[in-house]
């Protein structure tokens, strides 16, 4: 057992120290009936390291693995190319085995870190402030949903249809149980989002509404007139982001008014991972710091007077507050903060400008090829790197049908949204700067040979 | 105008009906250095015993209890720029809100500055 | 003779006891000085190379970000070297001992991350057609069902994203429950041991909170408890073992008297490292439990986060349990049930907590870590994580005051208080003495039931050698602290900064680079 350093005299010279005949001794609180007598039966013993390996590889050959064929999903998970530095980094074990920060004259390179990382968060969302990162975007949503109540002491929130549905269900899950109320709708295959709909609801009990940008379905619309009436109201605007790399491109949320900005943070520096470990980013406005959820690490002296960091403002935390607290969050999500933040200090403005372009790009382009397959409209005509593909037939069994063939076409919508019939001819395709001219024209090949 | 305290080492001025309410200097030597503080608005209506305001130090929140009934009158906003005033001066500069009370016999029930001296020397 | 020693290189010691002068730098040879990004970076800089990609005309809508967003980049050899510095500055259990109670802060095997950086498993879509990703499903499901296995339980929902959204799963299926059979129950009791994350949880979820008293033994009072229950009482909070470092004897005759009055058993698994493998919370009447993968299954703490928290769930609760979750067919094919292949079979769940299908990087490494141990393996860490425990504590409560030593051996963690030190020191100190001998200090001021409470944890991957010497080092630290030693009120003085201005910090708080700064720096 490779990972346990004592030694059987080890064993018995402690407990002799100790005062215990036998192991057995030190579990006596424990009652007779529920003690096991060995190892637990059925289950297998222990293993070397090349069998462990051996059926991991077994068990990962058996995944179409993203870099591996032409790969065209979003839909709040996007596939860009992350640095070889960022995991070299992140591996370097006084980052991946440290604790968080409560000791700062020894977590310096943590903290100083997390700084950046607020600082980085902060602009991209062109907000004030920005906390230490959140679990991920669905849960940052939520999260910013039950700020908006405690400052506007309201609880009706109005949900764009743009907003990712799952986000939406963890909201409602959340909402049954705080006594929040959800105004919340499906999309429709149109090339405007809902934003009439959302100036219509906002009245004097509205505690925010809630606009994705881009949208579920890659649209992009301005804020602006959504945050003006919002204001009017005395609610607050929340924007979420779920592909950060947009903001190189497009307008910040916090420059047309949003109040909290929140996002998924995996875009940059972290990996797919089938969903998980993410980092959700959330910003806001200086004046409603103290309503934040998550850990907030700030600038300081030490007793020399040289400048330091420390984890700041804990009263709202947990750990003090208790059932006070802002939020229950304890741990969040600092090593994907890390890997987002070298990799957005890899890129800087320019790089961040530049992949955003060729983002673009790169999605005008196959949106181009792919909508001159006989039956494939665009919905929506202004995007980032992500649209709407109405197809002539249902999506999901195409989607399927393009697996066979080694493609990863995109995302169907019948898949986030099973009984909407509306939409089941919708696809949702990403195109990232991952995504080579001859992927798309891969693509659109099989794409037509499946329709025809 | 008289002082009274309460057993959450809350004091009180009161004239007539109405009235002062601050933290100890008791209080603020077991909080440590204030770095927060959050008044109630005016307007506000408190219940004797109810929250009323926060305090915070760096590691601990502290709510801070009605001493009686009222309605508030006034915060002191100068604790949101200057927290520290709850260090320095809490008895004086430092206080939380003013409030009318609503039942002056309620006071009743608190201490004066010599039976306070004993209970915070007992503890 | 030839030559007489033609370079002039005559190697020499140097007078010894030279005051260290100040350096020029601020740098310490190996103890480096690293400015921010935003001070050396600049938004011209980048450090990478982008594809070339032909223009188009635009169709962003007319949104294009015009303003400078003032972000700065390096070049990679800086960015390397930015947070290679800024890593060295990093207390880490790759370093030394991290005896953090509670957090079961053990050591992180590589192959965990080897097997999770396997392409087939870093690089899947959580939304990829469930046919392409039946290896990603079959490690959830294998995972599964060796938490449920370890825990004796009936199911697991593996989707919540760390212990507190954990625990925020186990009190949303006790509501859910309760809502079912239409009892509207309002009042979850909590220990005032408990970790702070229990009450805000069951605040969150509308319940009031009401303590339970603690025996002077330090365990649950049951016949307070019991005096308790009643028709408004929901449920329980209970740490087993508990943040005293003690198992609950009673937790069986605990869940009857709570099954009896018609509520749920959570309990907190944060202390599970200490009986996995030797008892299942299953047999004890549990009906939910968080268990942190980064604490019992060693996926690496990373600074804060990612953790990871599945709930494993009794008979009674498992129909309540969040989307999604994987299931097995018996012809080996997995399946994914979320919301649209929800369908009649688990119409009770209460809803979802996240995005997808949570944290698959945490999976395969708790996977690789509990494969690894195997059955064998697993029950003998709970046993050298104790037997590690009851070390420190017979150790040390000579010196410090242990309070609960009298109540029998501890588990996984020992518990020591602040009493017997000279006037004016505190746990602190102990905490910053011990940082200058080389450690990180265990857990301070937790729990709140003992007055400066130092928790230790040592966990099962510590050498005898090494508890020796942190025994050791301990001992003159508290020593120095009864003997009103004057530095210790000062320490630390060799790590890379001294105490830190915490008043100020929440005062006036910066929480991010303003331009202002750049302003004068550039003076």
């Amino acid at each position: 057992m490779r990972y346990l350093p004592l030694t059987n005299t080890d064993r018995q010279a402690m407990l002799a120290v100790i005062g215990a005949k036998s192991i057995d001794d030190l579990f006596v609180d424990v009652p007779a009936e529920a003690q096991l007598a060995g190892p637990i039966a059925g289950l297998p013993n222990h293993a070397s390291e090349m069998a462990v390996e051996r059926h991991f590889s077994d068990l990962a050959r058996k995944n179409m693995a993203a870099s591996h064929h032409p790969f065209f999903l979003g839909c709040g998970a996007y596939k860009h190319h992350v640095p070889a530095s960022v995991d070299h980094i992140i591996q370097r074990g006084e980052f991946l085995t440290a604790y968080t920060p409560y000791q700062p004259e020894i977590a310096q390179g943590t903290l100083q870190m997390l700084f950046e990382f607020q600082t980085q968060v902060a602009r991209l969302f062109g907000c004030d402030v920005a906390n230490a990162s959140m679990y991920d975007g669905s849960t940052a949503c939520w999260e910013a949903i039950g700020m908006a109540g405690r400052i506007t002491k309201r609880h009706k929130a109005v949900l764009s249809s743009g907003l990712h549905p799952h986000y939406v269900s963890v909201a409602r899950t959340m909402a049954k149980y705080t006594g929040d109320t959800l105004d919340a709708a499906l999309p429709t295959l149109s090339p405007t989002t809902d934003s009439a709909r959302l100036l219509d609801a906002i009245d004097g009990e509205t505690s925010c509404v809630v606009v994705q940008y881009p949208d579920i379905l890659g649209r992009i619309e301005d804020l602006s007139a959504i945050a003006a009436k919002a204001h009017e109201h005395g609610a607050l605007l929340i924007a979420v982001v779920t592909e950060p790399v947009a903001l190189g491109a497009i307008k910040a949320p916090g420059e047309m008014g949003a109040d909290i900005v929140v996002g998924e943070g995996q875009s940059l520096g972290v990996g797919l991972q089938f969903g998980g470990p993410y980092v959700g980013l959330f910003a806001c406005k200086e004046k409603f710091v103290r309503q934040m959820p998550g850990r907030l690490c700030g600038e300081t002296v030490d007793a020399e007077g040289k400048r330091g960091f420390v984890l700041t403002l804990s009263t709202r935390e947990q750990h003090i507050r208790r059932e006070k607290a802002t939020s229950n969050i304890c741990t969040n999500s600092g090593l994907c903060a890390l890997a987002f933040s070298i990799h957005m200090t890899l890129l800087g403005e320019k790089g961040l400008r530049g992949l955003a372009q060729a983002n673009h790009a790169l999605a005008v382009q196959a949106a181009d090829r792919l909508t001159q397959i006989p039956g494939v409209e665009l919905v929506n005509d202004s995007f980032f790197n992500e649209f709407t593909l109405r197809l002539p037939k249902e999506a999901q069994p195409v989607v399927r049908a393009l697996a066979e063939k080694k493609v990863l076409g995109g995302v169907s919508l019948g898949r986030l949204y099973p009984k909407a019939t509306d939409l089941e001819n919708g696809l949702v395709v990403a195109v990232t700067e991952t995504s080579s001219a001859e992927d798309i024209e891969t693509f659109a090949t099989a794409l037509k040979e499946i329709l025809s | 105008m008289t002082r009274y305290y309460t057993e959450d080492h809350e004091w009180i001025d009161v004239d007539g009906d109405s009235a002062t309410v601050g933290i100890t200097d008791y209080a603020q030597s077991q909080l440590g250095d204030i770095v927060f503080a959050e008044v109630p608005a005016p307007g506000a209506e408190l219940k004797k015993g109810g929250d009323a305001a926060v305090v915070e130090s760096v590691k601990a929140a502290s709510d801070v209890y009605a001493p009686v009934s009222g309605t508030v009158t006034e915060g002191n906003d100068a604790l949101e720029g200057d927290p520290a005033l709850v260090n320095t001066d809490p008895e004086g500069e430092g206080w939380f809100f003013k409030l009318t009370l609503s039942d002056t016999s309620e006071l009743a029930s608190l201490m004066d500055a010599d039976a306070y001296k004993a209970f915070v020397e007992a503890l | 003779m030839s030559v007489l020693n033609q370079s002039g290189w005559k190697p020499e010691m140097g007078p010894s006891g030279d005051t260290k002068p100040a350096t020029f730098t601020g740098n310490r040879a190996l103890m480096l000085e690293e400015a921010l990004i935003f001070e050396i970076g600049t938004t011209d800089t980048t450090g990478v190379d982008l594809p070339e990609v032909g223009g188009v005309a635009s169709r962003l809508g007319g949104l294009e970000r015009n303003r400078t967003i003032g972000l700065p980049g390096l070049s990679e050899p800086e960015t390397v070297r930015h947070y290679t510095r800024l890593s060295r500055q990093n207390y880490a259990i790759d370093l030394g001992f991290f005896p953090l109670g509670s957090c079961t802060m053990k050591h992180n095997p590589r192959l965990n991350e080897k097997v999770a950086r396997m392409a087939g498993f870093a690089d899947v879509h959580p939304l990829q057609p469930v046919e392409t990703v039946q290896g990603a499903l079959a490690v959830i499901n294998e995972l599964a069902v060796w938490l449920i296995e370890l825990t004796g339980m009936h199911g697991v929902a593996m989707t919540p994203k760390a212990g507190a959204h954990g625990e925020l799963c186990g009190i949303l299926a006790i509501k859910a429950a309760l809502e079912a059979r239409g009892d509207p129950r309002s009042v979850i009791l909590v220990p005032e041991s408990a970790h702070g994350t229990n009450p805000a949880t069951a605040a969150f979820a509308g319940f009031s909170v009401e303590n339970i008293p603690a025996t002077s033994e330090g365990r649950v009072d049951l016949d307070a408890l019991k005096a308790r229950l009643g028709p408004d009482v929901a449920g329980v909070m209970i740490t087993n073992p508990n943040t005293c470092g003690l198992f609950e004897r009673d937790m069986k005759a605990i869940s009857d008297a709570v099954h009896a009055a018609g509520g749920y058993v959570y309990c907190d698994g944060a202390n599970f490292n200490a009986i996995v493998g030797r008892v299942r919370p299953g047999d004890l009447g549990i009906d939910a439990m968080h268990i942190n993968l980064h604490k019992t299954f060693s996926t690496p703490h990373g600074g804060g986060g990612p953790g990871s928290g599945p709930v494993v769930l009794s008979e009674a609760l498992s129909p309540y349990g969040p989307l999604p979750f994987t299931e097995r067919h018996a012809d080996g094919r997995y399946s994914l049930v979320e919301e649209e292949t929800v369908g009649e079979r688990h119409p009770h769940s209460f809803g979802r907590m996240t995005a997808f299908h949570g944290q698959m990087g945490m999976f395969t490494r708790a996977l690789s870590y509990i494969m690894s141990h195997g059955a064998d393996g697993l029950r003998q860490v709970a046993e050298d994580a104790v037997l590690n425990a009851n070390y420190i504590l017979r150790s040390l409560e000579g010196t410090m005051d242990a309070p609960f030593a009298h109540s029998g051996p501890c588990m996984h963690e020992a518990l020591f208080s602040d009493n017997g030190l000279a006037d004016g020191f505190t746990t602190l100190d102990i905490a910053k003495g011990l940082i200058d001998e080389g450690y990180h200090p265990m857990t301070v001021y937790f729990p709140l039931v003992v007055h400066g409470a130092m928790l230790i944890e040592p966990t099962e991957t510590e050498s005898k050698a090494t508890l020796d010497q942190f025994i050791g080092a301990m001992r003159s630290v508290v020593q120095r602290a009864k003997a009103g030693d004057p530095s210790l009120k000062s320490a630390p003085h060799h790590a890379p900064r001294r105490r830190l201005d915490e008043t100020l910090a929440a005062r006036k708080p910066m929480l991010v680079w303003h331009e202002t700064e750049e302003a004068v720096a550039a003076e």
